[in-house]
């Protein structure tokens, strides 16, 4: 079953959430941020190609045309490649782990699975970005030496980041499925 | 508890049969390795499966069953499955079944012996048998080996198919009395020029070591040992490439398999960095070689090396006027000025001595550059430091000029103030002084003051003149040691071949019924660029900065020598 909600991020923008359950142990938690807009893109490019061609008006080189059309296409490639992320998905599966996926413009996928002996809780921190104190989840890690002990935060949502209400929901999904782990193991 | 089945996608198109692999206990999944198919003796299985187990080391045994029916299910197939289930007895006994082409399976379990009869969770995990096997999971970087090793379960997974392999030698063309199914059993494939290759590397390797064995049998005889040629050969940095490249040759070249993974990526990386050097280093021999390009740069040395030492005497002739307006002490500044004056001067008669045989020179040096384009780079960065050695000579003359002077100055001042350096101590002390030690070091002091500006001046001067060539040199060696250190192998693989170096799996979620299990697909995440640079990064022979930026000002500051780029073998001062 999937349902999309609509909500918004730390800065205003909206955002969509889309929460799908495969199986009893086994939920996929997507949030899509607001696609590339053609105003903003047309906006971008046309400031560069008037700059370029008032340089070409004051030096009289052709050249100064050619690289702006080269920067702007280089430049284009890089964020849609490197820079846009339109997709961030958790997919928690009972017994096997949890894995962070992140979808770019251009259609890249960047994986990262964690096992769930490695995880030791789910849980909401507060943080300091700029000026403003925002709420993010986060993946405890299991220390092996220390059974208290975190080794590490892996933060998640962290282009998008959704503002509480959306987070309390994927909060409650997780721990679901989390809680599903002690009760088989006891 | 949920249980995980990983199935072999190859798998899903054979015949019915039972299903062997590895039961992972601690996990709760089975590992499914091979289908064998009917008909069979389970005493013969059996038998087969301990040879397996005895050779791999990995405990296979039969885990469930596997039934492929085109048409609807027939009862007395699923009777004869379960009764198989009494036979070879495992728990919990798997039971698959495919109807037609749906691509959607039952899957249950048989449980005789369980303390709770609930229905558990099932979870089939489809996956790639010859990418899986022929993978290798990193670690994460930053853990421990030995940590990572219990911490994850995948590793167990990957582990249990790459051992396997002697399961998979025979295919269904061999006449035996168990017909399997699994990645391979539509026949083996190997490359005819892979076989050769194998073939002919062994008295290759022979016949490289023995030659290496006599090259360095040369190098390392006493002849080359005495002393001005010993030093010579620690300054040249050329000398340390061809002894790091030897080296290299030396571990391709041994007749010992490699024991790991890491191993064989490394001897990889040093035969594929060898084979890039040379044949830069060719490309550039056929261009110097070529219209005689080595005869023009043998024809502008001279010229460069007088037009240097033109700017100098230049340098040298505003210095001794009124540098930047600065009035300098007139005496001294002539002093140095002539005596350095007079050092361009030897150096430009001997420059001018060796002219006529400069091109020769050069015509039989450029010929090692099919050594290597490191060998070509090492050299040139030699070449440039024997050109510029009056710059190096006056670089020395003024830091220890300066140098004196500064101690000079730190020490008259103690006296000015009634102190002195305890050595014993390692601290400043009071002390009491004659009237005449205090008249005297009170003058000296003063003039040392005095001829400060002076020295500094000189001192500024030639110390940026010899860190501009410092940095051209290290720039050089920046790119020898790129060369030198790249796994080149290790990033085409990783290019052509991304499942081979695996950071982890990623999960597909494939489409789903209910009632039916979940169904999985586990794809290999092939771990980034900077990863695999990070791994398999060649050790080189040098390591900078030596100094951190503290201290090189504070050496410079006090006109202590300097030298930056710092080789393994130096011993610390």
């Amino acid at each position: 079953m999937a349902e999309e909600r609509r909500f918004r991020s730390a800065s205003g923008a909206p955002i969509a959430l889309r929460c799908r359950q495969h199986s009893a142990s086994c939920r996929e938690l997507a949030v899509r941020g607001p696609r590339l807009q053609l105003r903003s893109l047309s906006a971008a490019t046309s400031a560069v190609w008037l700059a370029a061609y008032g340089l070409f008006a004051l030096s009289e080189n052709s050249m100064v045309l050619s690289a702006a059309i080269f920067i702007t296409l280089i430049g284009l490639i890089i964020y849609l490649h490197f820079v846009k992320i339109d997709q961030e998905s958790l997919l928690v599966i009972g017994s096997l782990g949890i894995q962070v996926t992140s979808s770019y413009a251009s259609g890249k996928e960047s994986t990262t699975f964690i096992e769930m002996g490695q995880v030791k809780d789910v849980v909401i921190n507060e943080a300091i970005h700029m000026q403003k104190v925002i709420y993010y989840l986060c993946i405890l890690l299991q220390d092996p030496e220390d059974p208290q002990g975190v080794s590490e935060v892996v933060p998640l949502f962290q282009s998008s980041k959704p503002r509480l209400d959306c987070l309390i929901e994927v909060y409650k999904s997780c721990q679901e499925i989390l809680e599903q782990r002690k009760t088989a193991s006891q | 508890m949920v249980l995980k089945v990983f199935f072999p996608s190859c798998c899903s198109s054979a015949d019915s049969g039972i299903l062997i692999g590895r039961w992972i206990s601690e996990q709760n999944s089975a590992v499914i390795l091979a289908v064998v198919h009917f008909p069979f003796i389970p005493v013969q299985v059996k038998h087969y499966l301990g040879e397996v187990q005895r050779v791999t080391k990995v405990s296979v045994s039969v885990l469930g069953s596997w039934s492929n029916s085109k048409q609807e299910k027939e009862e007395s197939l699923s009777e004869f499955l379960e009764d198989l289930g009494t036979i070879f007895c495992h728990e919990p006994w798997i039971q698959i079944s495919k109807e037609g082409d749906s691509k959607f399976w039952s899957c249950s379990t048989l449980q005789k012996h369980s303390k709770n009869p609930q229905e558990e969770e099932i979870i089939l995990v489809y996956y790639d048998q010859r990418k899986v096997m022929l993978s290798h999971l990193h670690p994460p970087l930053g853990t421990a080996g030995q940590r990572a090793e219990d911490t994850s379960k995948l590793s167990a997974i990957f582990d249990t198919v790459a051992r396997s392999q002697v399961l998979f030698m025979t295919d269904r063309y061999d006449e035996g009395p168990i017909k399997l199914t699994h990645w391979q059993s539509d026949g083996m494939e190997a490359s005819i020029i892979v076989e050769l290759l194998k073939q002919a590397s062994v008295p290759a390797c022979m016949l490289l070591t023995f030659l290496l064995s006599l090259v360095s049998g040369i190098c390392k005889s006493r002849v080359l040992k005495f002393w001005p040629l010993s030093f010579l050969w620690s300054k040249l940095s050329t000398c340390e490439q061809l002894g790091h490249r030897l080296q290299h040759l030396q571990a391709i070249s041994s007749n010992k398999k490699a024991q790991n993974q890491h191993q064989l990526m490394r001897k990889a990386n040093i035969f594929v960095s060898l084979l890039i050097d040379v044949a830069l280093g060719m490309l550039l021999m056929s261009w110097l070689y070529r219209k005689n390009h080595i005869g023009h740069l043998a024809d502008t040395l001279i010229p460069v090396a007088d037009h240097v030492a033109e700017e100098l005497q230049d340098l040298l002739q505003w210095l001794m006027g009124a540098p930047a307006g600065l009035k300098m002490n007139r005496a001294l500044d002539q002093v140095l000025g002539r005596f350095f004056l007079y050092h361009i001067h030897l150096w430009i008669s001997y420059i001018h001595l060796l002219s006529p045989f400069i091109e020769m020179i050069l015509w039989y040096v450029g010929l090692s550059a099919c050594l290597g384009l490191t060998v070509a780079l090492c050299i040139a960065s030699d070449i440039i430091a024997l050109l510029t050695f009056h710059i190096y000579c006056f670089y020395v003359y003024g830091a220890r000029l300066y140098c004196l002077k500064i101690y000079g100055l730190s020490s008259l001042w103690r006296l000015f103030r009634g102190k002195k350096w305890n050595v014993l101590r390692q601290r400043v002390d009071s002390c009491s002084y004659d009237l005449d030690q205090l008249f005297i070091g009170t003058l000296l002091f003063t003039i040392l003051l005095f001829l400060l500006p002076t020295t500094a001046l000189y001192y500024l001067v030639f110390t940026l003149l010899r860190l501009l060539v410092v940095i051209v040199q290290g720039l050089i060696h920046l790119l020898v040691d790129l060369i030198d250190s790249l796994p080149l192998y290790s990033l085409i693989l990783r290019l052509c071949r991304s499942y081979r170096l695996a950071a982890g799996v990623k999960f597909r979620v494939l489409e789903q019924q209910d009632g039916k299990p979940l169904r999985l697909l586990m794809q290999i995440n092939p771990l980034s660029y900077g990863g695999v640079v990070q791994m398999y990064r060649l050790p080189t022979y040098s390591c900078y900065p030596r100094d951190s930026w503290a201290s090189l000002c504070k050496k410079l500051f006090l006109g202590e020598l300097i030298y930056p780029w710092k080789h393994k073998g130096d011993k610390q001062n």
